[in-house]
């Protein structure tokens, strides 16, 4: 019987202090930039700090940082599927009319 | 006559005894059995709705129910059958009683989980069935916004949270079924030597896991619109009813191939096992069906050709259909490449495979023709399209769920149904399936729309055959309902392994011991190994 | 390290064959439920993706008449419950018993409080009447062809954020059974699944409103002065 503690990784308070730090600043930046003009780059800027927040999330509290190959596909795999709901979806909503034929 | 050796052998049907053994129980097999019961039921209970909308057409007048009551009939009908009974039928059952039989595991990775699935099935159940008896639904099983909605006044509601709960179960089975493939498998028992059962409930789970929780939040969303008016599809206040078939048939398209995938893996078997042959082009079987799950995900939209989808929008889903068929075709090569120069017998099985290879190729293909812009505009909303699925679903899924119900009774009940009834039954259904979906392709392509009781007196001399197809359709699954019940009692005890078939689960007694094997399995051939199986014979003998 | 022993260890159930196989099956188990949970939640980005690129401006409109301040606050205190969860996490991979029952109870705290904060904010919402689906439904600065689009924005952010309160009380619920299974001294550095399982959902959890925070708070602010 193989022991459970053996690839288990312990990472230090130290670590998981950091990361929350930079959760939390990287919250204020992102409200503040909300403020400021960056016209289209709005979106991106906030959805940029917010995918970053959840790769530190994913990575260092949800332990895909010492995880097998398999959970990391898992992961990949579920985002995806979420990229193809929402870019199928779009296919359509964003090309309304645009062949010029009435009512499609 | 039962041997005084073969009833003192423990098994999971007798080593414990009473319904909390049952309604309790952890083994996936016994869950398995549970699941059999349930779904008989539902099946019985869509089917009693489907005969009276089969009667109601045998004239042109409508005379028989009202169009409310029909428009309730046919929506009880497809929700009955597509989520309460198709939905779970061949991974609940057989997949439960098999898939860890099949790599060698003693139960699925999370039993406790798995009952817990059943009950979800049968609580879903009883909300759905609460609604047909309270007053039934008229929404159609795609519960269409914003007739469903705001409209409706039948038990969208309650039938609505029926299918959430069922498809928490189905989420579920799906995600203990990926785990313990992943996890659980013998020594020996290597990805590419699983059987192709185990690789197509593997894809079917994908998307059960993967589709399902879509359905889940529409049904929410649908849930807080009829009740908190919230209006996300409200087209009132700049809403889009079109954004519900969406996200409607993100779950539904894909979830036909829950239904068709695990038939597809018990042909496989089947085949391979009645032509005592390895099933060619192995890998390509196994990775058709993990690409069947992917594709099916990138197709939905053929079905809102006709809705206020852009035509861009259905350019691209069209294009995208064809893909789709491609792994579909090269299963149905593969298996007919596999019954070229074997030793083919026709038990009853194989009848019901072959009877799935040729109705599933005819349902393909005009999945083909529907999938066609051109074409579906035509035919859409026709019963071209009602004999399309019905050719897959009933001729292919409830075809392939039959096939494995045979092949698989004497293993899960430890008896041999009678051989000659099953092959008879197994030709009822054929014809009588033949002979009620026929008829509507043609009544579909000369523009007989579905879902109306009434309809123009020239279209009657093809309903008439259809109903009376159904008639023997009826017959026919009623045969099975009572030689296998007979068959507990009175058929012939069974062998290990009464097909000579390779594989797992013939390898333990019929029925399986509690934890499915004395010892743990080590596996050391690939699936399907036919050839040194018949050598071994050969230096016995 | 060792210097508690594991007062009480589940049997290893009967179809495993190792503990690490246990602990590898329920982990894989919780990362697929995760997926599911991605998806169930993807329905409602699609939603709020259709709905945003058709009216913008509404949408920005709606999204300012949101508090940032209060909503950035609450995200910090959902990042600090994570906190807290990984380091409960920690405990029982070094065995610590005490440590466990500390650190879920101050998650159970944080995500208490963001509750009661959203509870706040969904309050205010009554009293502005930004509830869809009332007569009295009003969105200032909106004309009245695209009052109805402003409601579309609300009916979002509740079904959003109201599924997101919906997994946090569900995520409650969990952690006071683990309170009382680590009070019992049931978790040791040998067996402590389901501290580690329930992390990851409490985690993905806050991950959601990462995102929702920014599509509901933040996006286009600047357009409205
Ligand atoms: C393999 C299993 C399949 C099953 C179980 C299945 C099932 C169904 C069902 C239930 C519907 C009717 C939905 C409704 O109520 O409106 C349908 C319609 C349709 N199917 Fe299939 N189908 C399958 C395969 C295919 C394939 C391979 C294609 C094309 C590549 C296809 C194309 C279509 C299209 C385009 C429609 C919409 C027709 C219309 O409404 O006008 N199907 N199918
Ligand atoms: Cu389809």
């Amino acid at each position: 019987m193989s022991d459970p503690q053996e690839n288990t990784h312990i990472d230090s308070v130290g670590t998981y202090v950091k990361i929350l730090l930079a959760l939390l600043v990287a919250t204020g930046v992102t409200t503040a930039v909300a403020r400021v003009d960056l016209g289209g780059f709005s979106v991106v800027v906030a959805l940029g700090i917010a995918s970053a927040k959840m790769v530190l999330v994913a990575l260092f509290f949800m332990h895909i940082r010492h995880s097998t190959k398999l959970t990391r596909l898992v992961v990949l795999g579920g985002l995806l599927w979420l990229a193809i709901l929402l870019l199928l979806t779009m296919t359509d909503f964003a090309s309304r009319g645009i062949l010029g034929v009435p009512g499609k | 006559m039962i041997t005084a050796a073969a009833q003192e052998r423990e098994n999971y049907l007798n080593a414990s005894h009473g319904l909390k053994s049952w309604f309790l129980t952890k083994d996936h097999k016994r869950i398995g059995l549970l699941y059999l019961a349930t779904i008989t039921l539902f099946f019985f209970i869509g089917g009693a709705f489907a005969t009276l909308i089969r009667v109601e057409l045998l004239t042109p007048q409508g005379n028989l129910v009202s169009s409310e009551t029909y428009n309730k009939l046919f929506t009880m009908h497809g929700v009955m059958m597509i989520f309460f009974f198709l939905i779970p039928s061949i991974p609940a059952v057989l997949g439960n009683f098999f898939l860890p039989i099949m790599i060698g595991a003693r139960d699925l990775a999370f039993p406790k989980l798995n009952l817990l699935s059943w009950y979800l099935l049968v609580v879903g159940g009883m909300f759905s069935l609460y609604a047909m008896l309270a007053g039934g639904v008229d929404t159609g099983w795609t519960f269409y916004t914003p007739y469903s909605t705001t409209y409706s006044n039948g038990y969208v509601i309650a039938t609505a949270l029926g299918i959430f709960i069922a498809g928490f179960s189905s989420i579920l089975t799906g995600l203990n079924f990926i785990v313990t493939i992943h996890r659980m498998r013998a020594p020996g028992m290597t990805w590419f030597r699983m059987p192709l059962f185990v690789w197509a409930h593997y894809a079917t789970s994908l998307i059960q896991v993967l589709g399902t929780p879509v359905l889940a939040v529409t049904i929410v969303l649908l849930f807080l619109e009829r009740v908190f008016h919230l209006g996300i599809f409200d087209p009132a206040r700049g809403g889009d009813p079109v954004l519900f078939q969406h996200l409607f048939w993100f779950y539904s398209h894909p979830a036909v191939y829950i239904m068709v995938l695990p038939a597809m893996g018990v042909v496989s078997e089947v085949i391979s096992t009645f032509s005592r042959k390895a099933i060619f082009g192995y890998g390509f079987v196994a990775f058709s069906s993990v690409s069947i799950a992917v594709l099916g995900f990138l197709v939905w939209g053929h079905h809102l050709f006709v809705s206020g989808q852009s035509l861009f929008a259905g350019m691209v889903f069209s294009f995208l259909s064809y893909f789709v068929a491609i792994p579909s075709a090269i299963k149905v090569f593969n298996w007919t490449a596999t019954l070229y120069k074997g030793s083919i017998s026709f038990q009853t099985p194989m009848l019901y495979a072959l009877g799935f290879i040729g109705l599933f190729t005819m349902g393909g293909l005009t999945g083909l023709f529907v999938a066609a812009l051109g074409i579906d505009m035509h035919v859409t909303d026709t019963y071209f399209v009602v004999a399309h699925f019905h050719y897959i679903m009933v001729g292919g899924a409830i075809m392939g769920y039959m096939s494995g119900l045979h092949y698989w009774w004497p293993k899960m009940t430890g008896r041999m149904y009678p051989e000659a009834w099953a092959r008879l039954s197994a030709l009822v259904i054929f014809l009588g399936f033949n002979l009620t979906f026929f008829p509507q392709f043609i009544l579909g392509y000369l523009g007989m729309p579905r879902r109306y009781h009434l309809y123009p007196p020239e279209f009657q001399v093809l309903n008439v055959l259809s109903t009376a197809g159904a008639s023997v359709l009826a017959v026919g699954y009623l045969m099975p309902m009572i030689y296998f019940i007979w068959s507990l009692r009175y058929g012939k005890v069974a062998p290990v392994n009464p097909w000579g078939a390779t594989g797992l689960e013939w390898k333990t007694s019929s029925p399986p011991p509690v934890h499915n094997f004395d010892e743990t399995p080590v596996v050391t051939h690939d699936a399907y190994d036919y050839a040194s199986l018949m050598a071994e014979e050969v230096e016995v003998g | 390290m060792a210097d508690h022993a594991p007062t009480e260890t589940f049997a290893l159930r009967v179809q495993f064959d190792t503990e690490a196989q246990q602990k590898d099956a329920s982990t894989l188990g919780m990362w697929i439920f995760l997926v599911t949970e991605i998806m169930f939640f993807g329905g409602l980005f699609a939603v709020y993706t259709v709905y945003r690129s058709w009216y913008p401006n509404v949408f920005a409109i709606a999204s300012s008449s949101l508090n940032e301040i209060i909503g950035a606050l609450n995200t910090g205190v959902l990042l600090l419950s994570s906190f807290t969860m990984v380091m409960a996490v920690r405990a029982s991979q070094l065995g610590q018993q005490k440590m466990i029952v500390i650190f879920l109870i101050l998650t159970l705290l944080f995500g208490g409080i963001f509750l009661g904060v959203k509870a706040y904010e969904w309050n205010q919402k009554f009293e502005e009447h930004h509830i869809p689906g009332q007569a009295a439904f009003h969105l200032d600065g909106v004309l009245p062809e695209g009052q109805g689009h402003a409601q579309l924005f609300f009916s979002i952010y509740f079904a959003m954020t109201g599924l997101h309160a919906l997994h946090m009380v569900i995520g409650v619920g969990i952690l006071l059974t683990l309170i009382v299974q680590a009070r019992k001294g049931r978790f040791s550095a040998s067996y402590y699944t389901p501290v580690d399982v329930a992390g990851l959902y409490w985690h993905f959890v806050d991950i959601i409103w990462i995102f929702l925070f920014p599509l509901l708070y933040l996006i286009d602010r600047h357009l409205v002065k």
